[in-house]
C-alpha cells in the first residue's frame, strides 16, 4: 500500500509517499497564495492508495480530496519517533507556529504546547526580520553564525521586533550581530516552552526553521540533552501523517 | 407559539435600542445558532423548548419583562452567579442575566477601558454603549459584585450610564467573611425592598428558595444524565440550558427542563445518545461562557468528542448547591442563602483548593477522558489558576489541556489543532 502524507502549512506544502513503511518519494512546494493548488498537484500524481492530510489546511484538503486527517502535533510525534526511536521530545518550528511535543516511552504524544494566535518567533518572524536586514533567509542564518556577541532583541512580537531591528540598523550596528541576537532570543523563548512541558532529551528539532543552522546551534547551546535534526526537517509532519495511516 | 413571526421593532425602539445595530447582532447570533445547534444529530426533542426560547430571546421574553414592568414589577439585571436570585424573587422582582458573550462595540469600549480587559467585561460594556441589549435596557437596577478588579472598576463606568448597585463579595471563606457576606445580603434585602416597595418576609423568601432550588434540581438531573455513555445530550445543548437558566421565567423553565431530564433518563435507559458509544468525553473547566459564547464546545464536539460537564459559572457552579430549605425564620433563611452562595468555588477566592477537588470529582463522576481548562484572556484570576488546575487533573491520572482565548474567531484554526491533537492523545 502506498500512502501519501500531505502537510499543508502556512509557508509550504510538503508531500511524502510511503511504500512498505519507507519513504518512496518526497516533494516540497511553496504554499503561496493557493496552497490548495500545490496540494492538488501532489494528489493528482495518483501515486497513492491512501491519503492522509495534516497541517493548517488539513480539513480543506479532506473536503476536496477525501482521505483522512490528523493534526500536525500527532503527525510530528509519529514522524520524529520513527526517525529517532529514542526521541523524548519534538520541537517543530514552522511557518506560523511553534510546537513542543512530549513523547511517552512508546512514542505517543503525552503532552504538548503550542503558541497562541500570534506568529512570534516562527518562520514568518524570521522572514520579516531577514527583509529588515536586507538578507535572504539563508544569508541571515549564516550571518548569525558569524556574528559575535548577539545584540539583545527584547520583543518577540513581529511588528515590535522589526522596529527594534530597524532602530539598531539606523544606529549603524553590525547586521550579523543583530541577526545573532534575533536567533538567540527565539531560542530563549523556545527553551522556555520546552521547560514548560518538562522536556527531556533526545530532542528532535524539525519543521522548516530547523533547516536554519543558526537556530539549530542556538537551541543546541541552550538545551540540556541531545538535539537531533532530521536531514529533511521539513517533511517530518508529512512522513508522520503517512506512517500513522499504516499503523491504523 | 404563533405561526407568523411578530415584529418587535416598536418595542425595541421604545427601549432605546439602536435598531440597525441590533438587527445586525440578532442576524449574526441567529446564524451562529443555526450553525452550532440545529446542525446537530439526534438531539433530544426537549431541546425544542430552548430553540424556541432562543428564537424569542430578544422578542417574546423582553415583551414578558415589559408587560411585567407595566404592572409595576421590577426587573433586576445581573452578571454573576454570586448575586442571590432568591432575594430578588422574594421581593417580587425578576432576575435576568445580562448580555456579555459576544464581541460587540469594542471600538467604543476601548475609548474608556484598556484594550487588555477580558472579553466578558468588554462585551457587557460594548452592549451597553452601542444600545443593543434589551435586557439591560429593561433592567430597573443592575446588581454588580466585586468578584474581580476589572468588573469592580467597570461597574463604576457602567454606573455613569445605568442604575447600578454593587455587592461586596469577600474573597476568603473564614467565619468573618461569612458574617460580612451575610451582612451584605441583608443590605441587598433592604435595597430590594426599597426598589420594589415589597417587604421580604420568611414566607416570600421560603417560596423563592424553593422555586430557585427547583430550577437548580432540574439542571442537576440533566447534569447527572450526562454521566452515561453514550451521552444522552450534547455539551452544547447542556451549556445552553444553563445559559438560558439566567434569563428565563423560572417556573416555566423548571418544568421544561424536568421534561427534558425525563427524556434524557429514558434515553439513558434505552442506551441512546447523541454521539457514538465510546466517543471521547471531555470536562470543561474555567471562566464563564455567557450567551452566545459556544465556541469551545462547538470545536470540541465538531471534532467528534462530547462535552460531559462544565465546572464553570455557566455549569456546575450554578446548579450544584442548593439553599437549605429547613430555615423557619427570615434570619435562618438569609443565613442559608449566604452559606450557599459563599460556598461556590470561584478563582476570586483564596485559597481555592475546593475548586480543584470539584474538578477532579466531576471528571470521575462524569467518566471524563480529559479536562480542558479554558480561560478568557486577561482574566488574571483564572489564568493564574491554570497550572494548579493542570497539576491537580494530572495528579488524578487524567490528561489536561489549558487554553486561553476570547470571543473572536481569529484563533479558531489554532484552537482546532490543539483540541484535535488533545483528543488524538487520549
Amino acid at each position: 500500500m502506498r500512502v501519501l502524507g500531505l502537510d499543508i502549512g502556512s509557508r509550504s506544502v510538503d508531500a511524502v509517499w510511503v511504500a512498505d513503511g519507507r519513504i518512496a518519494d518526497w516533494a516540497v512546494a511553496d504554499s503561496g497564495y493557493d496552497p490548495r493548488a500545490a496540494a492538488a498537484a501532489f494528489v493528482e500524481r495518483g501515486a497513492h492508495d491512501v491519503l492522509v492530510s495534516t497541517g493548517y489546511g488539513r480539513h480543506a484538503a479532506r473536503e476536496r480530496f477525501g482521505g483522512r486527517v490528523v493534526t500536525e502535533i500527532t503527525a510530528y510525534g509519529v514522524g520524529a519517533s520513527a526517525l529517532f526511536p529514542h526521541a523524548a521530545t519534538v520541537l517543530d518550528i514552522g511557518g506560523q507556529d511553534t510546537k513542543v511535543i512530549a513523547l511517552g516511552a512508546d512514542g505517543k504524544v503525552v503532552n504538548f504546547e503550542m503558541n497562541d494566535k500570534c506568529a512570534a518567533g516562527t518562520g514568518k518572524f524570521l522572514e520579516v526580520m531577514a527583509r529588515a536586514l536586507g538578507y535572504s533567509l539563508e544569508e541571515m542564518g549564516e550571518a548569525a553564525l558569524r556574528g559575535e556577541g548577539g545584540l539583545a532583541i527584547s520583543s518577540m512580537c513581529t511588528v515590535f521586533a522589526e522596529s527594534e531591528v530597524v532602530g539598531l540598523v539606523h544606529r549603524g550596528e553590525d547586521r550579523a550581530r543583530i541577526a545573532r541576537g534575533l536567533h538567540d532570543s527565539i531560542a530563549a523563548r523556545t527553551l522556555a516552552m520546552l521547560t514548560r512541558v518538562g522536556a527531556r532529551g533526545p530532542l528532535v528539532f524539525a519543521g522548516g526553521v530547523a533547516k536554519n543552522p543558526a537556530m539549530v546551534s542556538a537551541v543546541r547551546a541552550g538545551f540540556a540533552g541531545g538535539v537531533e535534526v532530521p536531514d529533511e526537517a521539513q517533511i517530518v509532519g508529512a512522513y508522520g501523517a503517512a506512517l500513522g495511516a499504516l499503523r491504523g | 407559539m404563533s405561526e407568523q413571526p411578530v415584529d418587535y421593532h416598536l418595542m425595541w425602539a421604545d427601549l432605546g435600542l439602536d435598531l440597525a445595530a441590533h438587527d445586525a447582532l440578532l442576524g449574526a447570533v441567529g446564524q451562529l445558532y443555526n450553525g452550532t445547534f440545529l446542525s446537530q444529530q439526534n438531539r433530544p426533542a426537549g431541546m425544542g423548548y430552548l430553540d424556541f426560547v432562543m428564537s424569542e430571546v430578544h422578542g417574546l421574553r423582553i415583551k414578558e419583562l415589559n408587560d411585567f414592568r407595566a404592572t409595576g414589577g421590577k426587573v433586576v439585571g445581573t452578571f454573576c452567579l454570586y448575586v442571590p436570585e432568591e432575594i430578588i424573587r422574594a421581593a417580587g422582582a425578576w432576575s435576568v442575566g445580562l448580555c456579555a458573550g459576544a464581541e460587540f462595540g469594542y471600538d467604543k469600549v476601548e475609548q474608556i477601558m484598556p484594550r487588555n480587559t477580558c472579553a466578558l467585561i468588554k462585551s457587557f460594556m460594548g452592549f451597553k454603549l452601542t444600545s443593543v441589549c434589551p435586557y439591560i435596557e429593561s433592567a430597573d437596577l443592575v446588581i454588580g459584585e466585586t468578584t474581580c478588579d476589572g468588573k469592580k472598576k467597570a461597574y463604576e463606568l457602567l454606573g455613569e450610564l445605568h442604575n447600578v448597585w454593587v455587592m461586596e463579595l469577600p474573597q476568603m471563606k473564614r467565619d468573618v467573611d461569612q458574617a460580612a457576606w451575610k451582612a451584605e445580603i441583608r443590605e441587598l434585602v433592604a435595597k430590594m425592598e426599597e426598589l420594589t416597595g415589597n417587604a421580604i418576609g420568611a414566607e416570600s423568601l421560603a417560596a423563592a428558595i424553593k422555586e430557585v432550588n427547583g430550577k437548580r434540581r432540574a439542571l442537576q438531573r440533566i447534569a447527572a444524565a450526562r454521566a452515561a455513555d453514550p451521552a444522552p445530550i450534547s455539551g452544547k445543548d447542556s451549556l445552553l440550558a444553563t445559559q438560558v437558566a439566567f434569563y428565563d421565567d423560572v417556573p416555566r423553565f423548571t418544568q421544561s427542563m424536568n421534561t427534558l431530564a425525563d427524556e434524557l433518563d429514558a434515553r439513558v435507559a434505552a442506551g441512546e445518545g447523541v454521539s457514538a458509544k465510546g466517543a471521547k468525553r471531555i470536562l470543561i473547566t474555567g471562566t464563564p461562557m455567557a450567551l452566545p459564547n459556544w465556541k469551545l464546545h462547538d470545536i470540541v464536539e465538531k471534532a467528534g468528542a462530547v462535552v460531559v460537564g462544565e465546572e464553570m459559572c455557566t455549569g456546575s457552579r450554578y446548579y450544584e448547591d442548593l439553599v437549605a430549605e429547613d430555615g423557619t425564620t427570615l434570619d435562618e433563611m438569609i443565613d442559608a442563602v449566604a452559606k450557599r452562595y459563599l460556598g461556590i468555588n470561584c478563582a476570586c477566592f483564596t485559597p481555592n483548593s475546593d475548586r480543584l477537588a470539584d474538578i477532579v470529582r466531576l471528571a470521575k463522576d462524569l467518566n471524563a477522558d480529559g479536562v480542558i481548562n479554558c480561560s478568557l484572556q486577561f482574566c488574571g484570576l483564572y489564568e493564574m489558576e491554570c497550572k494548579t488546575v493542570e497539576n491537580a487533573v494530572r495528579a488524578a491520572g487524567l490528561p489536561a489541556l489549558s487554553i486561553t482565548t476570547d470571543y473572536s474567531g481569529e484563533d479558531a484554526g489554532q484552537l482546532s489543532t490543539r483540541i484535535e491533537a488533545f483528543l488524538e492523545m487520549l
